[in-house]
C-alpha cells in the first residue's frame, strides 16, 4: 500500500487555508468598504449635522479665499454641503422606475412562464437576460439621442394633458433630459432583473395547485390571481426590492439623461434632477480642486448615504426572497 | 349557460393576458430599439482606422481606449478570478454550513453595493491615502469588487451541482480533498466556473462608475505601469464624447458603444452556450 507523503498532506493544509482566505475577501472587501466611507465621513458630519440631509444648497465654497473653521473643522469659506435635492432625485427617479417596471416585469413573467413553451420560451429569456448585460453607458447613450427627445416632443407633450388631475404632470416639458427620462432609463435595467427573479418564482408554483383552480372552473387568468401571484408574493417583493437598489445605486444612465440639477428640488415630473450616484460621478473635479478637503468627505457622506439606502433594500430583499424559499419547503404539493 | 358574470370574467382574462402580451411586446421592442440604434449608428461612425489610432491623433481614434479596457479588465480578472474560484471552493467544499450561509450572503450584498461607491471607496483608499495616484491597478482593484462576487457565487453553485457520490468515489480511492478537488470535482464544474468568469469579464468591461475615480482618463496609449500613471477606456469615450458638440467625437462615441455592446452581446452569447451544452449533457 502507498502511503500519503507528508508533501501532499502539506498540499491539502495549504489548499485548504489558501481557499479559505480567498472566500473571506468578500467580507473585508465589505467591511473595508463600509469602515473606510464612514471614516472620511466624519468631518463633513461634524461641519454639517443634520443639514447635509435637509439642506438643498451645495456649494464648494470659495477655494482660493480664506478657509472657515466651524465645529472644529477647515472647509473652505462658505462651503455647504446640503444633499436634499439628490437624495430627492435617487429616490423620486427610482420610484417612477418602480412604478413602470413592476407592472410590465411581472406581465411579462407570466408570458414566459405560462404562455411561452420551448425554444420560443428560451429565446425571450435569453433577450430579456441580454438586456441586463447591456453596459449601463450604451443603455445612457441610447437614453440621451432616442429616450429625451422622445419625452420631450413624444410622450412629455401627451403626459401634461393629466396635469389637469395631477399637478406634478404639468409642463412645461423642457429639453426631455429630466426625472422622467432618468425613471424610464432605470426602468429598462431593473425590468429585466424583476422578469429573471419572477419567471423563475412563478415556475415553481406548484402545477397541481393551478391544475387545481382550472378544476374548479377558474379561467387562466384567475388562476394567476389567485393562485400563482399570492403564492410567489414576498419573493416577487423580494425582486422588487433588488430592482430598487440597482436603481438608486445606478450612475452613467443616470448622469447622461438627469439633466445635472444642483441646488433646487424638481418641481415637476419634467424637471431636471440629480441622484446621489451620480452627483458622486460629476463632481470629482470640483472635489480635487478644493484645498481643504472638505468636499471629498462631503462626496464620502454622500456615498455613506446611498451604501446605506442599498444595504437596507438588499437586507430587505433577501430576507423576503429567503421567506418564500422556506414557505416552499413548508407547502409541498 | 352564458351569464353575464361569466362574460364579464372571459373579457377580465382577456384584458389581463392582452396587457400581458404588450408588456412583453414593449420588453422587446425596447431591446430592439436599443441594439438597432447602437448598432446602427456605431456602424455608420466605426472606421477600421480606429483600432489603430489614439484619441488625439489625425484621424483620430480609440486605441488607447481599448488597450486600457483590456488591461483593466485583465488586471481585474487577474486578482478576481483567483480569489472567486478558490472562495467557491471554500464555500461549496469546506466551510460548514454556517459560515458558507453568512459569506453567501455578505457576498449577495457585496454585489449590491453601488459601483459609483466602490469606485469612490478606491479613490479615498488607493489613490489618495496609499498615494497611487489614479492608476491602472487603482481601477482594476475596483473591478475586482465589482466581478469577485459573480465569479464567486457561479463557481459555488457549479460545485454544488457535482454529485456527492463522484466526492465519494475519489475519497474512497484514499484521495485528499485537495486531490479530490483538483483531480476529479472541478471537472464537471468547469464550464460552469467558466461562465462565470466569463460573465464577470462582461461586467467589468461595461462599468465606468468604478474607473471614473480610480483609473482617471489618458488620452494617448497605456504604458502599462501599475501605479502614478493614468489609462483611458472605453465607456469614458461613450460618456464624455457624446457630450462634446463635435460630429467628429459623436463618432467616436458611437464607435465606442458599439465596440463595447458587440463585446458584450457576443460573450453572452458564448456563455449561453455553454450552458445549453451543459443542461443538454446533466
Amino acid at each position: 500500500m502507498k502511503k500519503v507523503s507528508s508533501g501532499i498532506k502539506t498540499a491539502d493544509k495549504v489548499f485548504h487555508v489558501a481557499t479559505g482566505i480567498a472566500a473571506s475577501s468578500p467580507v473585508l472587501f465589505l467591511l473595508a468598504i463600509a469602515a473606510v466611507v464612514v471614516v472620511q465621513s466624519i468631518p463633513s458630519i461634524r461641519l454639517m449635522g443634520w443639514h447635509f440631509i435637509t439642506g438643498i444648497e451645495w456649494n464648494v465654497g470659495n477655494t482660493y479665499g480664506a478657509l472657515m473653521h466651524k465645529n472644529g473643522v477647515t472647509a473652505a469659506a462658505g462651503a455647504s454641503f446640503g444633499a436634499l435635492p439628490f437624495i430627492i432625485g435617487t429616490l423620486a427617479s427610482s420610484v417612477i422606475a418602480l412604478m413602470i417596471a413592476i407592472p410590465v416585469a411581472l406581465f411579462t413573467a407570466l408570458i414566459l412562464a405560462y404562455r411561452l413553451h420551448g425554444w420560443v420560451q428560451w429565446i425571450v429569456s435569453i433577450l430579456v437576460e441580454l438586456l441586463a448585460g447591456i453596459p449601463s453607458v450604451v443603455i445612457g447613450l441610447w437614453g440621451m439621442v432616442v429616450l429625451a427627445p422622445f419625452v420631450a416632443h413624444g410622450l412629455g407633450p401627451v403626459l401634461t394633458h393629466v396635469g389637469v388631475l395631477i399637478p406634478y404632470f404639468r409642463g412645461p416639458v423642457g429639453t426631455g433630459m429630466g426625472l422622467l427620462t432618468s425613471g424610464i432609463v432605470l426602468a429598462v435595467m431593473v425590468v429585466p432583473i424583476i422578469t429573471a427573479t419572477t419567471r423563475d418564482l412563478l415556475q415553481q408554483v406548484p402545477v397541481l395547485y393551478r391544475e387545481g383552480g382550472i378544476g374548479l372552473g377558474m379561467t387562466t387568468w384567475e388562476v394567476v390571481r389567485y393562485i400563482a401571484v399570492p403564492y410567489i408574493r414576498e419573493g416577487f417583493i423580494g425582486a422588487i426590492a433588488l430592482g430598487w437598489g440597482r436603481a438608486m445605486g445606478e450612475t452613467m444612465a443616470v448622469l447622461m439623461v438627469s439633466g445635472n440639477a444642483i441646488n433646487f428640488l424638481p418641481h415637476n415630473l419634467y424637471s431636471p434632477i440629480s441622484s446621489m450616484a451620480a452627483v458622486i460621478a460629476s463632481q470629482l473635479d470640483s472635489a480635487m480642486s478644493d484645498g481643504s478637503g472638505m468636499a471629498v468627505h462631503a462626496l464620502s457622506e454622500l456615498a455613506l448615504v446611498l451604501l446605506g439606502l442599498t444595504l437596507l433594500t438588499n437586507l430587505l430583499a433577501r430576507l423576503l426572497v429567503s421567506r418564500t424559499h422556506h414557505r416552499r419547503q413548508g407547502v409541498r404539493a | 349557460m352564458r351569464t353575464a358574470h361569466s362574460r364579464w370574467r372571459k373579457w377580465q382574462a382577456n384584458v389581463g393576458w392582452g396587457a400581458s402580451w404588450l408588456a412583453t411586446a414593449l420588453v422587446l421592442f425596447g431591446l430592439a430599439d436599443l441594439v438597432i440604434t447602437i448598432v446602427g449608428r456605431g456602424a455608420v461612425s466605426f472606421r477600421w482606422s480606429m483600432l489603430t489610432h489614439v484619441i488625439q491623433s489625425t484621424p483620430s481614434g480609440l486605441q488607447n481606449a481599448i488597450l486600457g479596457t483590456l488591461e483593466l479588465v485583465v488586471l481585474a480578472t487577474l486578482m478576481a478570478a483567483p480569489l472567486g474560484i478558490l472562495g467557491g471552493v471554500y464555500v461549496s467544499e469546506f466551510a460548514p454550513l454556517q459560515v458558507a450561509k453568512t459569506i453567501r450572503f455578505l457576498t449577495e450584498v457585496l454585489s449590491g453595493v453601488p459601483s459609483i461607491v466602490v469606485g469612490y471607496f478606491g479613490y479615498l483608499l488607493m489613490v489618495l491615502a496609499w498615494g497611487w495616484k489614479f492608476s491602472a491597478l487603482a481601477g482594476g482593484f475596483a473591478l475586482t469588487v465589482i466581478m469577485l462576487p459573480y465569479i464567486l457565487r457561479n463557481t459555488e453553485a457549479s460545485l454544488q451541482q457535482v454529485p456527492l457520490s463522484l466526492r465519494e468515489a475519489a475519497w474512497g480511492l484514499g484521495m485528499t480533498r485537495f486531490q479530490a478537488i483538483s483531480r476529479v470535482i472541478w471537472r464537471p464544474a468547469a464550464s460552469g466556473m467558466a461562465t462565470g468568469v466569463l460573465m464577470a469579464i462582461a461586467i467589468g468591461m461595461g462599468e465606468t462608475a468604478p474607473l471614473l475615480y480610480t483609473a482617471g482618463w489618458s488620452s494617448v496609449n497605456p504604458n502599462f505601469q501599475l501605479v502614478h500613471s493614468q489609462v483611458g477606456y472605453l465607456t469614458y469615450v461613450v460618456w464624455t464624447y457624446i457630450e462634446q458638440p463635435y460630429e467628429s467625437a459623436h463618432q467616436l462615441a458611437y464607435s465606442a458603444a458599439f465596440l463595447l455592446l458587440l463585446v458584450v452581446l457576443f460573450i453572452n452569447v458564448v456563455v449561453r452556450a455553454l450552458l445549453t451544452r451543459r443542461s443538454l449533457r446533466g
